[in-house]
């Protein structure tokens, strides 16, 4: 174990004893999220969103087995296996709402799980085998959202397949072989649906695998914390359990209230009407957009419209979504700031703050039609979001004063969490409240 | 209990801190079981959608046309995605069914019992062997009847007599008669 | 190494979007159909709202409305008759409603083999009116009636659009440019996207459909009434939905407030007491 002073694991019973000489997987759990892993004390609600995105993941691994027991991968009956889902099948409704209102809730929970990492520099030494695996994770919870939302086969959906896999036409040469193999035909139909059923019921068991790395990775140096200062003894931490289980419990209980909200009474409020209409291969729907999730990389595709260097715009645009996301493996690199938390980082605080507000712009700007001023406006936000990570990061990290780090975390949390802890930093300024006190 | 216990656990870090134990229990354990009610509720529909659908539910009843079966003659029709055997039965299976000694039976019923009033030669059952649910043959001319003259099922080799009622073989029972009405002297409703 | 090359890509692709920036645009030319379309007004329906409950009478008139006027043209292929029962209609009636469908079910005949018609029961979904999409399309000047199933969630502005639609019918504006006018087979309703549907206007007078409940059957009435229909196609399972909702609600804000408090009592002696402020 990470520390020293974490709690051993001792079998109860005989029962236990017996277990654990043979297959020690209690032993496991406590050591990963029981009284044996020891977790900085002062964490905020930002640290919630790790545990609620495994509830996601779980949420929609048992919603989607069993939808899959109802649903029909064949381009001929899919649209209408959904509506049998959604009007026969006992309680069908109430499964494929909370599947297709939970993939929204998971990625609601990563992004504010990104956004955390971001802030207080988790991806830092030595942490960044974590993010690493973090940002797999989020390529293929990508990969499996674009896969599902096609299995209704319904007008977005069946227009998200041709669009999105009209991105790897893009490749010179190769491009259009590439595509027409991944559609299994010149345009998606039941060959493209089968893979991506079979792929959409895969990638989910292989996320879990990779989560599994990411929390081995993240017990290796512990969790980082608000101040981003190191753990320097047992004052520092609190066992997981029960202290931050009881806390994820009332956070799960937060998250659930939101969820069932949208579950329950505005199930479609998050998708969008086009998709239901039965995929129609010959007609194209007035104004295509995909799931909210993505909408800050489509307006990234979308920003690039002319021909640069020799590049096509479509190649461009391509190029540019995928390394929005791809930098990210980067990111621990081009940073080279000593201090974590932005918390103590004046001038990148900012600029945190400014990538933010770009890129909720940018998925505002997603949806827009592309007529001025919104080509304009999101030509400047994709530059701004380039320009941040592979600009602005490293440049920051070398000409910043940081101010000083509290001596320890018991000694902040002994100056007021509150006030250290909280994103709007030390300046008395805090409106987010770090831990119920 | 679990969750009580580690909480003991906790108290014990918390006395080399020296802060004295006062805790309420009571909400822990509140908690913990209120989330337990939940997350078993939520069992239920996950459990549930397993069952037959509206759909599937709506065809629980057909109504098929008899008029042309002559006696002698059978048909196999189907009713909740099961066979059904529809037999028009002789006057000579009608006494071989009638001559059998009930009580030396298996699963002791008469013909009566498994036909309707003033429709005896209608024997209508399920086409589905009470062993392990093969289709047994016979109802059509030709088929292999076994040794009692209704039907002989292949799989395990059981023997049901024209009633329709195990006489040899591994089967417990007898062919399962559906519930049926009949709407007129042609049509008969099952289910 | 690394943020040498990052800082060449991050400026390779700003420029491309600078670049991108730099280019005089056409400025965006007002669009005809933006300018003359209306907004299909707020209408009220009994299923709104986290309590809302179906009006079984105005479903049942609404029913009416798309057995006699819709029904000629417009499928209902994912509704059964059998659900009809959920409109307050008894198995009987549901029964005789499907045996007295105007359009019969495909099937086969029995001896020859050949296709067939036969007479709808329970268990069937509503038959199309026509055989197949060509089929539609020939007896409608080309154009295709939807199917009226999702209708109420596969268009903006869900029931309120269709009741939109339904009333929106207008003599074209004096002011409309030619090439917006309506063409042959086509007529002006504001509230449809392009402003000229090739449906002609399917509710056209009062008293068109009577009902047997007595209300009185305007326009605007028997579109109110088909719209809160066609929300029940779309979503029957909507009271059972908003129901289960306000218990799940209900539950889990108790829950919750269990898991603060003890969330709160784990935590009391870990608790940080600031020092007074100096």
């Amino acid at each position: 174990m990470s520390f020293p002073w974490a709690a051993h694991y001792a079998p109860k019973s005989v029962f236990t004893q017996w277990i654990d000489e043979r297959l020690p997987l209690p032993r496991l759990v406590y050591n990963a999220v029981g009284a044996g892993y020891p977790v900085p004390r002062n964490l905020n609600y930002f640290w919630n969103f790790g545990v609620l995105a495994g509830a996601a993941l779980g949420l929609q691994i048992i919603t989607g087995i069993i939808l899959a027991m109802h649903y029909a991968a064949n381009g001929a009956i899919a649209f209408d296996s959904v509506e049998h889902i959604m009007r026969d099948v006992n309680s069908g409704w109430l499964l494929r709402y909370a599947h297709a209102n939970g993939a929204s809730f998971f990625f609601i929970v990563v992004y504010m799980h990104i956004g955390r990492g971001l802030y207080y520099g988790s991806y830092k030494a030595p942490r960044e085998m974590i993010w690493l695996l973090g940002v797999v994770i989020f390529l293929l919870m990508m990969a499996t959202a674009f896969m599902g939302y096609v299995l209704p086969w319904g007008q977005m959906s069946f227009w998200g397949a041709q669009v999105i896999t009209g991105f790897f036409s893009a490749i010179p040469l190769v491009g259009e072989p590439i595509r027409e193999w991944l559609l299994g035909g010149y345009a998606p139909d039941n060959a493209a649906l089968n893979r991506f059923f079979s792929l959409h019921y895969l990638l989910p068991f292989v996320i879990a695998g990779v989560i599994i790395l990411h929390i081995w990775a993240l017990h290796i140096p512990g969790s980082n914390n608000p101040t981003g200062v190191d753990v320097k003894g047992p004052q520092d931490t609190v066992p997981f359990h029960p202290y931050y289980t009881a806390k994820d419990g009332f956070g799960l209980g937060v998250f659930l209230i939101a969820f069932s909200l949208f579950v329950f009474f505005m199930p479609n409020a998050l998708g969008h009407p086009d998709n239901y209409i039965p995929a129609n291969p010959l007609s194209t729907p007035a104004h295509i957009v995909p799931e909210w999730y993505f909408l800050p990389f489509y307006a990234i595709l979308k920003s690039f419209t002319v021909n640069f260097l020799w590049i096509p715009a479509k190649l461009w645009g391509v190029m540019a979504m995928f390394g929005s996301i791809l930098l990210l493996f980067v990111l621990p690199w081009l940073d080279t700031s000593p201090v974590r938390s932005s918390n103590y980082r004046p001038l990148y605080k900012w600029f945190f703050f400014a990538l933010i507000i770009d890129v909720l712009v940018l998925g505002w700007l997603g949806q827009a039609p592309a007529e001025e001023p919104y080509v304009r406006l999101s030509q400047f936000c994709a530059a701004y979001y380039f320009a941040h990570f592979l600009i602005i990061l490293p440049i920051v990290s070398k000409i910043e004063r940081p101010k000083p780090l509290p001596m320890s975390i018991s000694a902040s949390v002994l100056h007021g969490e509150a006030q250290e802890s909280a994103p709007f930093g030390a300046g008395g300024v805090a409106t987010v409240p770090a831990r119920a006190s | 209990m679990a969750n009580v216990e580690v909480v003991d656990q906790a108290g014990v870090t918390e006395k080399v801190e020296g802060v004295g134990v006062r805790r309420r229990d009571w909400l822990n354990i509140a908690a913990v079981s209120v989330a337990g009610v939940g997350g078993l509720t939520v069992l239920i529909p996950l459990i549930n959608q397993m069952n037959p659908s509206a759909d599937v539910l709506a065809l629980a009843s057909i109504e098929v046309d008899i008029s042309k079966i002559t006696p002698g003659m059978g048909i196999k029709t189907s009713w909740r995605k099961q066979p059904v055997f529809i037999r028009n039965l002789t006057p000579k299976e009608i006494a071989e069914a009638n001559a059998v000694d009930v009580s030396s039976l298996r699963d002791p019923a008469t013909l009566a019992e498994r036909t309707k009033p003033g429709k005896e030669n209608w024997l209508i059952t399920l086409a589905v062997c009470t062993h392990l649910g093969c289709v047994p043959l016979g109802v059509t001319e030709g088929e292999n009847r076994g040794s009692y003259g209704g039907y002989f099922c292949p799989c395990h080799g059981s023997s049901y007599d024209t009633a329709a009622r195990i006489r040899s073989g591994p089967a417990p029972l007898n062919l399962n008669v559906p519930e049926y009405k009949f709407n007129s002297d042609t049509v008969v409703q099952i289910g | 190494m690394v943020r040498i090359i990052a800082f060449l890509a991050g400026l390779v692709f700003v420029m491309a979007l600078v670049v991108a920036m730099l280019i005089p645009r056409q400025p965006a030319v007002e669009n005809t159909a933006h300018h003359f379309h209306v907004e299909p007004q707020e209408v009220a329906f009994a299923s709104d709202g986290a309590f809302g409950r179906f009006d079984r009478q105005q479903l049942q008139r609404g029913f009416q409305v798309y057995k006699e006027v819709c029904a000629a043209c417009h499928s209902l292929r994912h509704v059964a008759f059998r659900d009809l029962t959920e409109l307050g209609f008894t198995a009987p009636e549901v029964k005789a409603i499907a045996k007295n469908w105007a359009i019969e079910v495909p099937s086969v005949n029995p001896d020859t083999g050949e296709p067939a018609t036969r007479k709808a029961i329970p268990s069937d979904m509503f038959p199309s009116p026509y055989a197949n999409e060509v089929a539609a399309r020939a007896a409608n000047n080309n154009a295709l009636p939807p199917d009226l199933s999702l209708m109420t969630k596969a268009r903006e502005g869900h029931a309120e659009y269709v009741h939109g639609l339904l009333t929106g019918y207008r003599k074209a504006p004096a002011d409309l440019p030619a090439e917006a006018r309506p063409g042959p087979g086509l007529y002006y309703n504001p509230v449809y996207a392009n402003l000229n549907i090739a449906m002609p206007p399917p509710l056209v007078a009062e008293g068109q459909v009577s009902y047997a409940d007595g209300t009185k059957p305007t326009v605007d009435q028997m579109a109110q009434d088909v719209s809160a229909f066609l929300i029940w196609t779309a979503e029957p399972k909507l009271e059972n939905r908003k129901r289960t909702g306000v218990a799940v609600i209900l539950f889990l804000l108790l829950a919750t407030t269990l898991a603060y408090f003890a969330y709160q009592n784990i935590w009391a002696d870990k608790k940080a007491k600031p020092l007074p402020q100096a």
